[in-house]
C-alpha cells in the first residue's frame, strides 16, 4: 500500500511543480506592462463602481487619472475633496476645487396639489409610463412616482414617499453619482451645488405650460409670472418657457425670492423659521 | 377615486388563457395514465402519487413563505403537475421516505434554487428521479408485477420490466426470439399490463392525454413527434440490420418511458426550446440519446436522462434558432 | 378555402355588437378644438388668425414639409384662438379654437348625393386634389395619402390593395360604408387605381362581415379591375403587411414598404374620402366613427366633424354608464386609453369603446413560463419574451439584433402571455430606445 501512496504523492507533486513552473513562465512572457500608479490610484478611489466620475469604474478612472495631464473635468462625486487630493499627492498633480453637489427633484406636486385625473395600470416604471401618456395628473412635465431613480441609486440614498408620490433624497447618503438623473425620463432631477448645512433654494418645478394650464394641473407649478426674477438683486434667477429657474452658483441664500412666489413654488430646505410679519395697528399675540 | 379613468397602454383585452389553466388541462391529461396505473398496481399507485403531489406542494409553500418571504405562487399549480409527474416516474412501492427527499431535490433544488418558476434549466421531476435513482439503486430499480388491486404497496412482488429482460437477456447471450416470449404482448403493453414506473405503462392512457394536449392547444406537435419518430427510425434501422440482436420499433415505443416522456416530460415547457424548428432538433436529440443508452450504455431504459442531456443544450438553442422572420428574403433562382 | 396570412395571429372576441347601426349625422357640436398634427409627419402651420370668421370646408393649416397634410374646418364660425391643449396622450399640442355659428359651407363643395362615376380629372390632378383636400388615412394610420400615392422613380406600383378587413374587435366604420356607401367607395378606388396608374384592385374583407361581402361583390362586377376577397377571420389580418402576405402571397421585407412588392394599400374609409374629394370638391373634415361598449345605452356608427369633444359623442351614444372603467380611443388591440372628456376628435380617430370598470383592470404580471405563445402568435417572426427581457434590462444594442424595430405594435403578444406579462409595454420602450440609438448612430 505505501508504495502506491508514495507514487501518487510523488507523481502529483511533480505535475504540481511543472505546472507552476509552466504557469511562471507564461505568466513573465506575457504580462502587460501597466503603470503601477494605477493600481496606486484605484487604491486611493471609494471603488463604488458607480459611474458617477463619467467612466466605466473605478479602474477606468484611475487609467484616465494617470494618462491626464491635468486633473480639469475630472472628478469623483463619491470620494470627494478628499480622495482627490489624495491621487493628486501620488501623480504629483493638482487637484482643481470642485464645488460638492447634491441630488435635488424639481417638482413638489403631491395628490394635494396636484389632483389625479386618471389611474395609470401599465408595467410600473416611469419611463415606460412617460411614452404612453402625460401621468396620472394634468401636469405632463411633473414626477411620475414609479421609482426608476429609486432603482437606479445604488447608494440607498433615494426612497419614493408613498404619501406624497415624489422621490426623498437623503442629504447625508446622496453622492451625487448621476444615476437618477439619466434614470428619470423627464429629467426632473438635478445635481445642484451644495451650500453650509445642506441649505438649499429651488423652484420645484418644470413645467413649461403657460401659467393658466400649470396652474390648473397643479396648485404649487410656476406659472411663469417672473416676481422673483425681479426681486432677486444678485441675477441669480432666469425665467425660460413659462418657467423659473435659480443658478445655485449665483444664488447667496438672501431668501427674497420665497415669500415673493404667488403659488410657493419656491422651495427651501433646511432654514430657520421665518419670523411672522408684524402689520401696522395689530397687537402682537402673546406667544 | 373610483371615478378616475384607468389608463394603460395597448392591448386592452386578453385572451383566456392563463397559467392555472394550462396546468390544469395537463393534470386532466395526465387522468386516464392514473387510472390506468391504478388498474394495474393497486393502492401503491395511490399512495406514490399522493405522496409526491403533497411534498412538492408543501416543499414549495415552505421555501416562499419562510425562506423566500415571496408571495405565494402553489396555486398556479406547477407544484401539483411537477409532483404528478415526478410520481409517475417511480414504481409503485418506493417507500414514503425516498419520495420525500425526491420532491425536496425536485423542488428545491432543481426549481427554487434557480429563481422558481420559469428560470430552472432542467426538467425537476427529472432531477429528482434521477436523484432518486442513483441514491436508491436498489428501491428505484425494483417493478412491481402489476397484479390489479390487489398488489401490494411495499410488499409487492418485484419483476425485470421489458427492457430489463431484453438487457439483461441479450448481456447473457440468450437469443432476441425467446425473450420476446418472456414480454407481454403488444396488446399488454399498450394497455398497461407490464412492469414499470406508474406513469409509463399506460400507452393507450398516455395517447389519449397526448389527444387532449393537442386539442386544448397546451402543446403542439412538434416534440412528442419527434421524438417518437426519432426512436421508431433509429430502432428501426438497427433491427433492420440486426434482428438477432435488436428489439423491434413497435416495442421500444411501448416499453419503458417513451411515450411519458416524449408526451410529458420533454414538453415542460420551461425547459423545452421557443421555436418550432429547435424544437425538432430537441426532440431528435432526445430520440437519438434514449436508443444509444438503451443499446449501447449500460442503464435499459435512458429517457430521463436523454431529456435532461438536452435540456443543457436548450438556452444555446434559444439563442441562436430564431423563427422565421417576416419577410425574410428567401433565395430565388 | 379562405386566404389568410400564415404566422401568428390571434382570435379576441369579435363584440361587433354595431354592425348593423346605421350611420347617424352628430349634431354640429357648440365648439370645436381642431389639433395641428392629426396625421403623420410635420403639423401644419395655420393660416387664420384669431378672430377670423371660417367656413365648413374652408382651409384652416397648411401642411408643412413633404410629409404633412392640410387641415380644414369642420364648422363655421369664429376662430377664438390658437392655442395649446391636450391630445389624447395628455401632451400639449397646438390646435385652433372656433366656436360654431350655424354650419355654412364653403360654395365649391358639392352637396349632392348623386352618385358620380365619372373620373375627370388625371392621375397627377387626382393627387394634387388628395393634397389640397388633407386626405390621410384613415385606417387609423393617418399617412398622407398624397405621399403614398406618389409613386418614387425606380419603384413599381402592381396592384392596389383596399383594406375592408377592419380586424380590431368592435369597431365597424368600414363595414357600414361598405354597406351603405358601396359604389361611393368603389368609385374612389376606382380613382385611385388611376392615380397609381394600375389596372388591378383587391380589396380584402374579413369573413365575419358576409352581407358586406356581398354587397361589394356584388356591386365590383360593375366597376373595371375591382376584386374583392374574403379572408379568414384572424387579428391583425387588417394590418398592411399581413394584409398583403393573404391577398398575393408576398411579405414585405423588414425595414421596406409594400411599395418594394409593388403593392399600395389604403383603406376603405380613405377610398371613401378620396371620392369625395374628387368628385364633389369636399375635403376630409368629418369621418364615420364608432361609439360602442357593453353597457352603452345606443351604441352606434356616428358620422363625426373632426374637432367633436369626445363628450358629445357619448351624449349621443346614451351617456357614460356609471361604472366605466376605461375609454378607449380606437381598437381594444392597438388602440389608446383616455382620461380627458374633452379630447377632440381627430382625422385618425376610427371608433370611441367604453369598458366597464371590472374588465378594465390589468391581472397581475406572473413569471415567465416560456411557454412561447408568445412567439407563435407573434405575425411578424419575433420573440416577445426576449425583446421584453432585454427591454427591461435596457440591453439595447442586442435588441436591434432581435428586430425588435420590425414590431408593429399589434399586441398579439400580451394578449395571449398565459402570465399575463407587459410583453408589448417593454417592447415599446426598447423601440423607443432603438431608434434613438440609431438616430444618433447616424448622425455621428
Amino acid at each position: 500500500m505505501s508504495s502506491t501512496v508514495l507514487i501518487t504523492i510523488l507523481s502529483l507533486s511533480l505535475l504540481a511543480f511543472i505546472a507552476a513552473i509552466l504557469l511562471f513562465i507564461i505568466a513573465e512572457k506575457f504580462k502587460v506592462y501597466e503603470d503601477p500608479r494605477i493600481d496606486e490610484v484605484q487604491a486611493a478611489l471609494p471603488a463604488a463602481n458607480c459611474g458617477g466620475c463619467g467612466f466605466a469604474g473605478c479602474r477606468n478612472f484611475a487609467e484616465a487619472l494617470v494618462k491626464a495631464d491635468s486633473f480639469e473635468g475630472l472628478n469623483c462625486p463619491v470620494g470627494g475633496a478628499a480622495v482627490m487630493a489624495e491621487a493628486a499627492t501620488i501623480l504629483g498633480r493638482i487637484a482643481p476645487v470642485v464645488d460638492p453637489t447634491i441630488a435635488v427633484l424639481l417638482c413638489n406636486g403631491t395628490p394635494e396639489s396636484r389632483p389625479l385625473t386618471s389611474r395609470y395600470d401599465g408595467a410600473s416604471e416611469c419611463r415606460i409610463a412617460h411614452t404612453i401618456y402625460s401621468g396620472e395628473t394634468d401636469c405632463s412635465y411633473g414626477c411620475l412616482g414609479k421609482g426608476d431613480c429609486e432603482k437606479a441609486c445604488k447608494f440607498d440614498a433615494l426612497y419614493i414617499d408613498h404619501s406624497t408620490g415624489l422621490p426623498v433624497i437623503s442629504d447625508e447618503k446622496c453622492v451625487s453619482c448621476g444615476a437618477c438623473v439619466k434614470a428619470c425620463p423627464r429629467n426632473l432631477i438635478e445635481l445642484r451645488k451644495k451650500a453650509k448645512k445642506d441649505r438649499k433654494i429651488y423652484v420645484a418645478c418644470s413645467n413649461c405650460d403657460k401659467g393658466g394650464p400649470a396652474r390648473r394641473a397643479c396648485k404649487v407649478a410656476c406659472i411663469g409670472c417672473g416676481k422673483c426674477v425681479k426681486v432677486c438683486a444678485f441675477d441669480a434667477i432666469t425665467l425660460k418657457d413659462n418657467l423659473a429657474y435659480i443658478d445655485a452658483g449665483k444664488c447667496t441664500f438672501c431668501r427674497k425670492c420665497a415669500p415673493e412666489c404667488p403659488t410657493n413654488a419656491i422651495i427651501e430646505v433646511n432654514f430657520p423659521p421665518r419670523k411672522p410679519k408684524v402689520e401696522a395697528g395689530t397687537e402682537v399675540a402673546s406667544a | 377615486m373610483s371615478n378616475l379613468l384607468n389608463v394603460s397602454p395597448s392591448p386592452h383585452t386578453h385572451g383566456k388563457e392563463t397559467t392555472q389553466k394550462l396546468m390544469l388541462n395537463v393534470v386532466i391529461a395526465l387522468i386516464p395514465a392514473f387510472i390506468t396505473s391504478v388498474f394495474y398496481f393497486g393502492l401503491g399507485a395511490v399512495i406514490v402519487t399522493a405522496t409526491s403531489v403533497a411534498s412538492c406542494i408543501i416543499f414549495e409553500y415552505l421555501i416562499q413563505k419562510f425562506i423566500l418571504r415571496r408571495p405565494l405562487s402553489i396555486t398556479d399549480g406547477s407544484a401539483l403537475v411537477t409532483g404528478i409527474l415526478l410520481g409517475f416516474n417511480l414504481p409503485s412501492n418506493i417507500p414514503v421516505f425516498i419520495i420525500i427527499i425526491g420532491s425536496f431535490v425536485a423542488i428545491a433544488v432543481a426549481k427554487m434554487t434557480f429563481g422558481g418558476l420559469g428560470n430552472n434549466p432542467f426538467n425537476p421531476a427529472l432531477v429528482g428521479r434521477v436523484f432518486m435513482l442513483i441514491s436508491f439503486p436498489v428501491q428505484m430499480t425494483s417493478w412491481p408485477v402489476p397484479s390489479g388491486l390487489s398488489t401490494g404497496y411495499t410488499d409487492a412482488v418485484t419483476g425485470a420490466t421489458p427492457l430489463a429482460i431484453i438487457k439483461e437477456g441479450i448481456k447473457n447471450g440468450e437469443s432476441l426470439s425467446k425473450l420476446m416470449e418472456q414480454i407481454p404482448s403488444p396488446a399488454n403493453m399498450l394497455l398497461g399490463d407490464m412492469g414499470g414506473s406508474i406513469g409509463e405503462v399506460g400507452a393507450i392512457a398516455l395517447l389519449i392525454g397526448f389527444a387532449w394536449l393537442l386539442i386544448r392547444k397546451v402543446i403542439t406537435w412538434h416534440i412528442p413527434v419527434s421524438v417518437i419518430a426519432t426512436i421508431a427510425v433509429f430502432t428501426g434501422l438497427l433491427w433492420l440490420i440486426n434482428p438477432a440482436q435488436n428489439a423491434d420499433p413497435m416495442f421500444h415505443l411501448l416499453a419503458g418511458g417513451v411515450l411519458l416522456g416524449a408526451i410529458f416530460m420533454a414538453t415542460d415547457y420551461v425547459t423545452s426550446p421557443m421555436v418550432p424548428k429547435a424544437m425538432l432538433i430537441y426532440g431528435c436529440g432526445i430520440g437519438i440519446i434514449t436508443v444509444v443508452i438503451r443499446v449501447y450504455g449500460a442503464y435499459p431504459e435512458g429517457v430521463s436522462f436523454a431529456i435532461l442531456i438536452m435540456n443543457a443544450f436548450v438556452p444555446l438553442m434559444n439563442a441562436y434558432i430564431k423563427p422565421k422572420r417576416f419577410g425574410e428574403e428567401v433565395k430565388h433562382g | 378555402m379562405l386566404k389568410t396570412f400564415s404566422t401568428g395571429g390571434v382570435h379576441p372576441p369579435e363584440n361587433k355588437i354595431t354592425a348593423s347601426a346605421p350611420i347617424e349625422y352628430l349634431p354640429v357640436p357648440e365648439s370645436v378644438v381642431i389639433p395641428l398634427s392629426q396625421h403623420i409627419g410635420s403639423p401644419s402651420v395655420p393660416v387664420v388668425n384669431k378672430g377670423d370668421y371660417v367656413r365648413t370646408g374652408q382651409l384652416i393649416a397648411e401642411g408643412k414639409g413633404y410629409i404633412s397634410a392640410n387641415i380644414h374646418s369642420p364648422v363655421s364660425g369664429k376662430v377664438s384662438k390658437i392655442d395649446i391643449a391636450a391630445d389624447s396622450s395628455g401632451f400639449r399640442q397646438n390646435s385652433v379654437f372656433i366656436d360654431a355659428e350655424g354650419d355654412e359651407w364653403v360654395d365649391t363643395i358639392d352637396r349632392s348625393n348623386e352618385l358620380d362615376t365619372e373620373i375627370r380629372l388625371s392621375s397627377e390632378e387626382i393627387i394634387k386634389k388628395c393634397l389640397a383636400s388633407g386626405i390621410v388615412g384613415l385606417g387609423g394610420a393617418t399617412f398622407p395619402s398624397h405621399v403614398k400615392l406618389s409613386v418614387p422613380s425606380g419603384k413599381k406600383c402592381e396592384i392596389l390593395i383596399i383594406n375592408g378587413v377592419e380586424c380590431e374587435p368592435f369597431l365597424t366604420s368600414d363595414h357600414r360604408l361598405m354597406l351603405e356607401k358601396g359604389p361611393e367607395v368603389l368609385t374612389g378606388v376606382s380613382i385611385l387605381m388611376k392615380a397609381l396608374k394600375v389596372e388591378k384592385a383587391m380589396i380584402g374583407i374579413e369573413n365575419n362581415k358576409p352581407d358586406a361581402i356581398k354587397n361589394m361583390q356584388k356591386l365590383a362586377a360593375g366597376y373595371k379591375g375591382i376584386s374583392v376577397y374574403p379572408l379568414r377571420v384572424k387579428y391583425p389580418q387588417g394590418a398592411e403587411k399581413q394584409l398583403i402576405k393573404a391577398l398575393t402571397g408576398r411579405e414585405v421585407p423588414s425595414g421596406r414598404l409594400p411599395l418594394d412588392v409593388g403593392a399600395v394599400v389604403h383603406n376603405v374609409g380613405t377610398a371613401f374620402a378620396v371620392y369625395e374629394a374628387v368628385q364633389k370638391n369636399k375635403p376630409l373634415f368629418e369621418r364615420v366613427v364608432t361609439v360602442t361598449g357593453r353597457d352603452l345605452s345606443k351604441p352606434g356608427n356616428y358620422l363625426v366633424r373632426t374637432g367633436t369633444p369626445v363628450r358629445k359623442l357619448l351624449e349621443a351614444a346614451g351617456g357614460l354608464p356609471e361604472n366605466t372603467g376605461k375609454i378607449i380611443n380606437g381598437g381594444p388591440m392597438m388602440g389608446k386609453a383616455i382620461s380627458n372628456l374633452d379630447v377632440p376628435v381627430v382625422k385618425g380617430m376610427s371608433g370611441i369603446i367604453v369598458i366597464p370598470a371590472e374588465e378594465s383592470k390589468r391581472e397581475e404580471t406572473k413569471p415567465c413560463i416560456r411557454c412561447s405563445k408568445c412567439v407563435s402568435a407573434c405575425p411578424l417572426g419575433l420573440e416577445p419574451y426576449l425583446l421584453m427581457t432585454l427591454s427591461e434590462k435596457s440591453l439595447f444594442e442586442r435588441a436591434e439584433k432581435e428586430r425588435v424595430t420590425d414590431c408593429m405594435e399589434c399586441g398579439s403578444c400580451s394578449f395571449t402571455c398565459p402570465a399575463t406579462r407587459p410583453l408589448l409595454d417593454y417592447i415599446r420602450l426598447g423601440k423607443a430606445n432603438v431608434i434613438r440609438m440609431i438616430r444618433e448612430r447616424n448622425i455621428k
